[in-house]
């Protein structure tokens, strides 16, 4: 029979082993050092993105997306509800769902829109990980993800109201078409999604989909009233897709 | 007292037997799983949560609704609860762990898990869940062993346990709470983000605890020497007929800010639960059946002649359990998220695996909590003899 | 202590089980490792040095390697300046494993011979085995 002070010897054990795994924790992260090189990356310190719907065509939205997902390895499950997406299409009524309406122009209703992860200034998803796996960067407000540490809890994908994120169901190697050497594959049971290249600008290389876009896509910094994107929202008439719940989506489209 | 666990009669064995099989083939289930992914659960993109997080948020409010015995005895020196406080506890500690493992059950890189306390998150309601959780099994654990040891003994609980006891009081309600929040702050969720829902949580908790409570209590009643005693169960009968009338008071609430608001997301929400949409509706009649099981539940309940009825007590107990496990265990959190963000609709029914898993791990439960039970029942036999 | 014979028992077959990996080795001889730094752009390299002396990549490797997944990925910092100021990029994929592309006769040789699984091939990307030899 145990006795109340040996009951007590194990709780007391159990709960110090607690404690000193959050103190050794603390004591690991501290390892990293930075420097303060700037060299050859592209510099903004927010991050946004323009996309002119007009100027998009079926062969384009093909391309944006192939050039995407072929670059980061995004795997094709054969279940459609299985999808792994960083960019792809959605009809007008469901990517701006609060623009449904009895009178809305017909060619709008089924216009295919290319939606990605908006990037948000205050994102949900970023607030609910457990474990900051998704993280905003400081320096230019992209949000991220750190596949190394994501428990696949999912709870992001409940947080993202824009369908953005996207789950491993399966080992995604045998379903990917050809690996790009270059760039990470994922593993079983970890989420991902569209990281706006962050590997690219950081070697001062635009986004892919941008890059393949003809002009239609244009990425830049909303910080500065000078920049290109700031003065094309100035011009243009654009809107968000649900800036009703306070996320502050960086994604702009002219429609 | 772990050595009580020990000895026991054929029917004991059989039923520590049976559950032992009933989790390995959950084991088993579950190391598939582990191997394949996901996958093999009816879970999408966009159904991301299911019948594991269905589970655990249900679980959540029975390990809550010990305080349901607590209060009464401690705060209001109701005597009567005094034998049966450690069957509340009890479930309580079975309760949490079963939680914990739906959620183990539901990561995909489960071998990560300590990620959550290397890289602490105060920001994410899990953290806290997670934090709580844990605070709340071990509160569990020490209180009620404690106190059994001092009745087994025939001495008074010794004093630092009662800190101990009043404490678990309202971190009985936090658990519940922190487990509303995960759901209850996420934009775009127009079924899960209302300020409502920790309350309702709670009380639906305090009915289903209690009608767990009532249905092992008879139970124990008839299969062992033991009598938790006519009046207590009636009491917890009592607390079952408030806190379920609340609970559909609740709801009342909610269908009137949806329905009179006519918002979009909300009448969204109402006719995907109430009415389907459109081919939508496999869903329709088992929330349907969860509101007969409530309504009558009720009416069973509040009137005191059916109530005193041990029967007629015992059947709507049976309905409070089956029509809140609907509920919370599966509408709650498929409903949140069958609607996605592009409101399209997108049905989830669980897989074969996911069932059996999840039957695996309400066994593993149910082997904790009868081996503590009969730990229990053995001290308060002894005490008779 | 009661029950004496039934605990020493319990220590014993405690023991014989935690110490299985030690008997069950007895007398096995196993080569030791040497990892292969034969690769055509090893060979093809001015200065033959890592980003760090080989003494300290052999010891804290891991490390190195730790500081570069969190600059890489999570602080976006891809320039890596060694003593000698040589410029790497920070990128397993890219760095490590363009001069290392013989995972099996690098890594794996002294992975396999401590018995130290290799998680990072379940996502990063093992080089084509035609530049192994």
């Amino acid at each position: 029979m145990i006795s109340r002070r040996q009951f007590l010897k194990i709780a007391g054990i159990s709960a110090a082993c607690g404690i000193g795994m959050a103190a050794t924790s603390s004591f690991i992260k501290a390892g990293a050092s930075r420097s303060d090189d700037t060299r050859d990356r592209l510099i903004a310190k927010r991050w946004g993105m323009f996309i002119d719907t007009r100027k998009i065509d079926e062969n384009d939205r093909e391309r944006i997306i192939n050039a995407c997902h072929s670059i980061h390895n995004v795997p094709n499950f054969d279940n459609p509800r299985h999808a792994v997406k960083w960019i792809w299409t959605e009809e007008f009524i469901r990517a701006f769902p609060e623009q449904r309406g009895e009178f809305i122009a017909e060619k709008l209703i089924q216009k295919p829109i290319l939606v990605l992860c908006n990037n948000c200034s205050n994102p949900p998803c970023v607030r609910v990980c457990p474990t900051q796996a998704t993280f905003k960067r400081e320096r230019d407000g992209l949000v991220l993800m750190d596949f190394h540490r994501c428990f696949g809890c999912r709870y992001c994908m409940a947080g993202c109201p824009y369908g953005a994120r996207s789950f491993n169901f399966w080992d995604p190697k045998p379903y990917i078409e050809e690996i790009n050497p270059e760039f990470p594959t994922r593993m079983m049971g970890v989420v991902e999604k569209c990281s706006f290249c962050y590997q690219r600008i950081d070697r001062g290389i635009i986004p892919a989909c941008v890059e393949v876009s003809n002009g239609a896509m244009v990425v830049g910094d909303l910080s500065d009233p000078g920049s290109e994107i700031r003065i094309l929202l100035r011009e243009h008439i654009t809107i968000r897709r649900r800036p009703e719940l306070g996320t502050e989506p960086n994604v702009f489209y002219k429609i | 007292m772990l050595e009580k666990a020990l000895s026991g009669g054929r029917g004991y064995w059989a039923l520590v037997i049976s559950l032992l099989v009933i989790s390995g083939i959950g084991v088993i289930a579950y190391l598939y799983q582990l191997e394949v992914g996901l996958g093999v659960t009816g879970l999408c993109r966009d159904v991301t949560w299911g019948l594991y997080i269905g589970q655990f948020t249900f679980l959540v409010g029975v390990a809550a609704s010990a305080v349901m015995l607590v209060i009464p005895y401690y705060l209001h020196d109701y005597k009567k609860f005094g034998k049966i406080i450690i069957l509340g506890k009890f479930l309580a500690v079975a309760c949490v762990i079963m939680c914990m493992l739906f959620i183990f059950v539901d990561m995909g890189q489960p071998w990560r898990i300590l990620n959550l306390f290397l890289y602490i998150s105060p920001h994410s309601p899990m953290f806290w869940d997670a934090t709580v959780l844990a605070g709340y099994l071990s509160l569990n654990i020490v209180t009620g062993w404690v106190v059994l040891q001092s009745d087994k003994k025939g001495v008074k609980a010794p004093s630092w346990v009662m800190p101990l006891i009043y404490i678990s009081i309202p971190w009985a309600i936090s658990i519940h709470t922190v487990t509303a929040f995960l759901f209850a702050g996420l934009p775009g969720r127009d079924l899960w983000m209302s300020a409502l829902l920790a309350a309702h949580f709670l009380a639906s908790a305090f009915a289903v605890g209690p009608s767990l409570l009532i249905l092992l209590a008879l139970g124990i009643r008839k299969f062992t020497k033991f009598n938790p005693g006519k009046e207590a169960i009636a009491v917890l009968g009592k607390i079952v007929t408030y806190t379920m009338s609340i609970y559909l008071f609740f709801w009342g609430l909610k269908l009137f800010t949806w329905l009179f608001s006519q918002k979009p997301g909300y009448l969204h929400v109402f006719q995907f639960l109430f009415v389907g949409i459109g081919e939508y509706n496999a869903i329709v009649p088992i929330v349907w059946a969860a509101v007969v099981m409530a309504v009558t539940s009720v009416v069973l309940l509040m009137i005191a002649a059916l109530r005193k009825n041990e029967k007629i007590l015992a059947l709507a107990c049976i309905l409070v359990f089956v029509s809140l496990w609907i509920e919370k265990g599966f509408v709650f959190v498929v409903g949140g998220l069958a609607i996605t963000p592009f409101k399209t609709i997108i049905e989830y029914w669980p897989t074969l695996p996911e069932i059996v898993i999840t039957i695996g791990v309400w066994a593993i439960g149910f082997l904790i909590l009868t081996i503590l039970y009969k730990i229990a029942v053995s001290v308060r036999e002894e005490e008779i003899a | 202590m009661y029950d004496s014979g039934k605990v020493i028992i319990g220590i014993a077959v405690f023991l014989a089980f935690v110490m299985f990996p030690f008997y069950i080795n007895i007398g096995v001889v196993v080569e030791k490792p040497e990892p292969c730094l034969d690769t055509p752009v090893i060979q093809a390299l001015e200065i033959k040095e890592c980003v760090k002396p080989a003494h300290i990549m052999r010891a804290t490797h891991i490390a190195l390697l730790d500081n570069w997944k969190d600059l890489a990925s999570r602080y976006g910092e891809r320039l890596f300046v060694t003593e000698d100021k040589r410029e790497f990029d920070i990128s397993l994929q890219m760095t490590c494993m363009h001069c290392h592309s013989n995972y099996e006769r690098f890594c794996m040789e002294c992975h396999a011979f401590v018995a130290i699984d290799v998680g990072c091939w379940e996502c990063h990307v093992v080089p084509e085995k035609e530049t192994m030899r």
